[in-house]
């Protein structure tokens, strides 16, 4: 089902619960080594949608491939090609900060050898070499995220899913964290990333945003920009959440 | 008299080898009727400063009042004239929307009816569900029964702890066209954020990072403290772009900056010159310059502190 360039691809994908359809049959794809930005407000769908893809949720119907195995039936192989990490849940506190690599890196059935050395390597870049050994409890929230980030493509992933990874981080560290995006896109690693802080749509090549479990629009924000006829992807989002019927999460 | 006063307020958790220093210092004066944001991102010490305020905390030195009454000997006074409403939703979520108002109001020995004018607003958007219980609500409604708990005995400040993070921005909109509303009816409210846009919302705003505030003024104040050349560029390839400002030698700080970005540019610099050192490698970039907003000013702020 591989087709060479494109890391996700989805048809028509529907989730239902009960009566209440929370995705509504959504098509879209996602390039190799885009950043792809999904946005919608509270409630529109985002997270039901990243579970199927992220092989967490089987569909009601309709089609998706991820890293071109199938969201129903190969959903182990989809969880061995990505990475995941969210603003809420992603490293362990009571673990310190080597551990926390070593224990993810194992999960993804890293070798000792591959694990030692990508370590080491990465410690240096983060410059937390001095806290390897600190309970990531202990760490400030913007190195947490940074760190948690390096851990979530640590094995290499084809595409990473990130769950509003700068919420509450401050505007330096967001800059920062967004330099660690690009350098992960630059070396071929799919990125696909949700937030509710509308500059950081401006970095993604393309934005899709959804409205009551639908896409309502699909482009680089440029183009978003041109056809709403807004100034910035603030309005843009302004202007097509307004319409939403369904609220809260 | 002032609403809330802080005066160089320290707080610190854990012991020597994991020492948090939450508050190094902390003063700045509310006015009566003010809305007054305290920004900062995570970590920063909003929560511990309303916990204190709130008198759920013991600060470790400095002193803080709210409506005249200080936050250690009167603690009991304070409670029957504060609203709280703190980051983490803290209603009771077997209670019906109906059920924990009532059960707020009766805490601090009123009813609904002696202030509904007060929460009428807020409270008819979710009276039409107001059987059911608390768990059972959308992130928005939640957030709008929390405002009214906090509103049911008529406080003279309202705290409001984070009351927008994880909202989006629709909804984030809403809310503070709900604030500015209580403002009219001679409410102090201090509300702490991590969105720097939101600044703009407030009468006067604090910036917090580390514990420390990096100032205290009117957003426009803020704005206007912001000394050095602001220009804002953008080209087709906007990575190589960053890269070449960040060498060119007049740039004293570079960063993206949603579909720009922004260049710090030393003293006696402006955007012709940036345009002129752009023109070869950059010919179609676009050089303009700007007004730096919060975010600017709280950049430069975090860097040369």
């Amino acid at each position: 089902m591989t087709t060479n360039n494109i890391a996700i691809q989805a048809v028509e994908l529907t989730k239902r619960f009960g009566d209440f359809t929370a995705v509504d049959a959504i098509s879209f794809e996602v390039k190799k080594g885009e950043i792809f930005g999904f946005l919608g407000a509270n409630g529109a769908g985002k997270t039901t949608a990243m579970r199927m893809l992220c092989g967490l949720s089987i569909p009601s119907s309709g089609k998706a491939a991820v890293a071109g195995f199938d969201v129903y039936k190969q959903t182990e192989q989809i969880k061995r090609s990505i990475g995941y990490m969210s603003q809420k849940f992603s490293l362990y506190e009571d673990l310190t900060v080597k551990e926390n690599i070593r224990f993810y890196a194992g999960i993804y059935g890293k070798s000792d050898a591959f694990i030692k050395e990508k370590t080491a390597f990465l410690l240096k870049e983060l410059r937390l070499e001095a806290e390897a050994s600190k309970l990531v409890r202990s760490l400030p929230l913007g190195w947490k995220q940074k760190l948690a980030f390096s851990v979530a493509i640590f094995h290499e992933p084809e595409i990473v899913f990130l769950d509003e990874p700068t919420g509450g981080v401050d505007p330096v560290t967001r800059r920062e964290f967004w330099n660690m995006i690009y350098q992960a896109a630059e070396s071929g690693i799919t990125i696909f990333v949700t937030t509710h802080y509308m500059d950081e749509a401006e970095y993604c090549n393309r934005v899709s945003i959804m409205v009551d479990g639908r896409i309502d629009a699909l482009d680089t924000p440029a183009a978003l920009k041109r056809k709403f006829e807004a100034r910035s992807m603030d309005e843009v989002f302004l202007k097509l959440a307004r319409k939403a019927k369904r609220s809260g999460d | 008299m002032a609403s809330v006063t802080v005066n160089n307020i320290t707080k610190h958790y854990g012991k020597k080898k994991e020492l948090t220093q939450a508050l190094r210092g902390v003063s700045f004066t509310v006015e009566q009727g003010e809305l007054f944001g305290i920004i900062g991102p995570d970590g920063a010490g909003k929560t511990s400063l309303f916990r204190i305020l709130t008198t759920l905390l013991l600060p470790d030195a400095g002193a803080a009042s709210v409506d005249g009454l200080d936050v250690v000997k009167d603690f009991k006074a304070i409670r029957q004239r504060v609203g709280y409403m703190p980051g983490r939703f803290s209603l009771y979520q077997d209670l019906t929307i109906e059920e924990n108002l009532e059960f707020f109001a009766t805490i601090f020995n009123t009813s609904v009816s002696e202030n509904y004018d007060l929460i009428k607003d807020i409270y008819s958007q979710i009276e039409p569900f107001k059987k059911r219980r608390a768990g059972k609500l959308s992130g928005g409604m939640k957030q709008k029964l929390a405002l009214c708990c906090a509103l049911i005995h008529k406080p003279s400040v309202l705290f409001l702890d984070e009351p927008t993070t994880g909202v989006d921005a629709v909804s984030r909109k809403e809310f503070w066209e709900m604030l500015r509303n209580l403002k009219k009816q001679g409410i102090s409210i201090l509300v702490s954020t991590p969105y720097m846009d939101e600044a703009s919302m407030c009468d006067r705003v604090a910036l917090i990072q580390n514990g420390s505030i990096l100032s205290v003024d009117s957003p426009e104040g803020v704005i206007a403290s912001f000394k050095q050349p602001l220009v804002a560029v953008k080209d087709r390839n906007m990575l190589p772009l960053l890269n070449h400002l960040q060498a060119f030698e007049g740039t004293q700080d570079v960063y993206p900056f949603g579909e720009y970005h922004h260049v710090v540019l030393k003293d006696g610099y402006s955007a012709a010159e940036v345009s002129t050192y752009l023109q070869h490698q950059h010919a179609q970039a676009e050089v303009q310059p700007v007004r730096a907003d919060i975010e600017d000013c709280f950049i430069a702020l975090m860097k040369s502190a």
